[in-house]
């Protein structure tokens, strides 16, 4: 089923790569800073967030870029300027290189990397490093509280986020995102394939340790400790304006989506529908019209996710620096371990 | 583990507001669009009487930051009754005060022993300079208009003043 992509030249599929992965990135931190960060986060305050910009605020986004945009590009004097300026860079550029492995449909991917979820996993710890030069090099000891403790979240919440991947990965038999997609869209819930096999039902622990994980490495409230406000100013984003702080800013709300992205992927079916409503048994028999219609299942469901991200982020208040570490080492992580351990017996059982 | 109830529950909460919001409306007001009516004794602005002013200077003195300048001078009056000696009386010049010091305690209303000064519930009155904040004696008195009529008295309070 590549029929489609070899007619385009390879100019032609790069480019066409460049725009889509731009936009997979883009697209999705814009709707959720608006519908999420800026509405539901309002209503769930009982007030209507901005109403000015455009209709019901629809346009307030360009008007936050705008103004970023004009803000004076600050830099402490005894920063180290070099590092100062590339940290936002990394961490973004760790959110690009991540939606390169994301499947959109059959055709509609970046590239159809065979370790995928390795590469994506390894990657998303890139983002650290971005945070951790932040802090450093700012030269203000709030930016490195924020920065150290980052460093030790994101280290700590990436083990379980791994370990919980793990199970999928034994469950699918491969570490490709696609193959993952297609094996949960081709299966049977013991010989019943209306739904398919969707990993949230068997992989149910894994999803909830992934997302408490996507949550932890996205430092959203409740793990907001590296950038707790009312202790840290801002964490390592203290001395970050104009620019370079909307690089983080769309940093954080990018990695959201396209940590939803794989979570859709890896436990709700991905863009794929259930193979057998169309008869299909395999990817090769897999329609045309699904690369139009893979990134809109796919956004529906990053939509659902996230709003399950951000629906928790507006609940909770903040976990302690212990409490946080804690809650890693001692609960995600063995809960997970006896997740993969529960997973290869029952794989080998059946 | 029995915190996980609690936790439900807290996403309830939220996601009740959520609903709630969509479906009956803010708690907020949309300010320039709707505006709340203030309460009538809320502390809006301060209006200033000019005829009842003797420009005696305790408000001046007991405010405590200091935002109230008054100046004044005496002059003769004619005499009340015919016959009689003119009368002295003060006459108030400049009666400014600087809403930018104000910190809105009201001593200055509850000190005047003339009722010269009064509580206006507007609030609208903020300035892109902060020397427009400085409100004269004509001004002050503009407010006059907008304060709410005095409370009835209370069955059986003596009224004061002249009986």
């Amino acid at each position: 089923m590549y029929a489609l992509l070899s007619s385009i030249p390879y100019w032609g599929q790069t480019i066409l790569r460049l725009i889509g992965g731009s936009v997979a990135v883009l697209l999705p931190a814009g709707t959720i800073v608006y519908l999420f960060l800026f509405k539901m986060m309002s209503f769930m305050q009982s007030r209507l967030g901005p109403m000015e910009a455009g209709p019901y605020g629809s346009m307030q986004l360009f008007a936050e870029v705008g103004k970023w945009l004009q803000k004076e590009d600050l830099m402490p004097e005894r920063a180290d300027k070099f590092v100062f300026k590339i940290a936002p860079l990394v961490v973004l550029s760790s959110t690009f290189l991540l939606v390169v492995v994301v499947p959109f449909g059959p055709d509609a991917w970046i590239t159809n990397f065979e370790a995928g979820v390795f590469y994506a996993l390894a990657v998303s710890s890139v983002s650290v490093l971005g945070i951790l030069m932040a802090g450093w090099s700012s030269a203000n000891k709030y930016s490195l509280l924020g920065g150290l403790r980052a460093a030790g979240q994101l280290i700590a919440y990436e083990l379980p986020m791994i370990l919980a991947v793990v199970g999928v990965v034994i469950q699918a038999g491969s570490m490709n995102l696609q193959n993952i997609v297609v094996a949960q869209n081709a299966g049977s819930i013991f010989g019943w394939d209306g739904l398919g096999n969707p990993y949230l039902l068997t992989q149910f622990i894994g999803f909830i340790i992934f997302m408490i994980a996507v949550q932890a490495e996205l430092t959203q409230t409740p793990f907001d400790m590296p950038i707790a406000e009312s202790e840290l100013v801002s964490g390592y984003m203290t001395e970050y304006s104009g620019f370079r702080f909307l690089i983080f800013f769309i940093g954080e709300f990018a990695t959201a989506g396209v940590f939803a992205f794989i979570a859709s992927v890896l436990f709700l079916g991905g863009w794929g529908v259930p193979f057998s409503w169309f008869g299909w048994t395999e990817i090769n028999d897999v329609d045309n019209w699904m690369n139009v219609g893979g990134p809109l299942i796919m956004l529906t469901k990053m939509l659902g996710l996230v709003f399950i991200i951000m629906w928790v982020r507006f609940s909770y208040p903040r976990f302690r620096e212990d409490q946080l570490q804690r809650f890693a080492w001692k609960i995600l992580i063995p809960v997970s371990l006896v997740n993969i351990v529960a997973t290869s017996v029952l794989k080998v059982a059946f | 583990m029995p915190k996980v109830p609690g936790l439900f529950k807290g996403l309830g909460v939220t996601f009740g507001t959520m609903v709630e919001t969509i479906t009956h409306g803010a708690n907020t007001v949309q300010y320039p669009h709707v505006k709340e009516a203030p309460p009538v004794r809320a502390r809006g602005v301060i209006a200033l009487h000019e005829g009842n002013c003797t420009s005696c200077m305790l408000c001046a003195r007991s405010c405590p930051d200091w935002c109230i300048y008054i100046e004044g001078h005496k002059e003769l009056a004619p005499p009340r009754r015919a016959g009689g000696k003119p009368r002295a009386v003060n006459k108030l010049d400049r009666f400014d005060i600087d809403y930018a010091l104000c910190m809105y305690c009201g001593i200055c209303v509850d000190v005047c022993p003339f009722d010269a000064l009064f509580w206006s519930p507007e609030y609208e009155y903020s300035e892109p300079r902060i020397a427009d904040l400085l409100h004269d004696k004509s001004k002050l008195g503009e407010w006059m208009e907008t304060v709410p009529a005095a409370p009835e008295l209370e069955v059986g309070a003596d009224k004061k003043g002249k009986k």
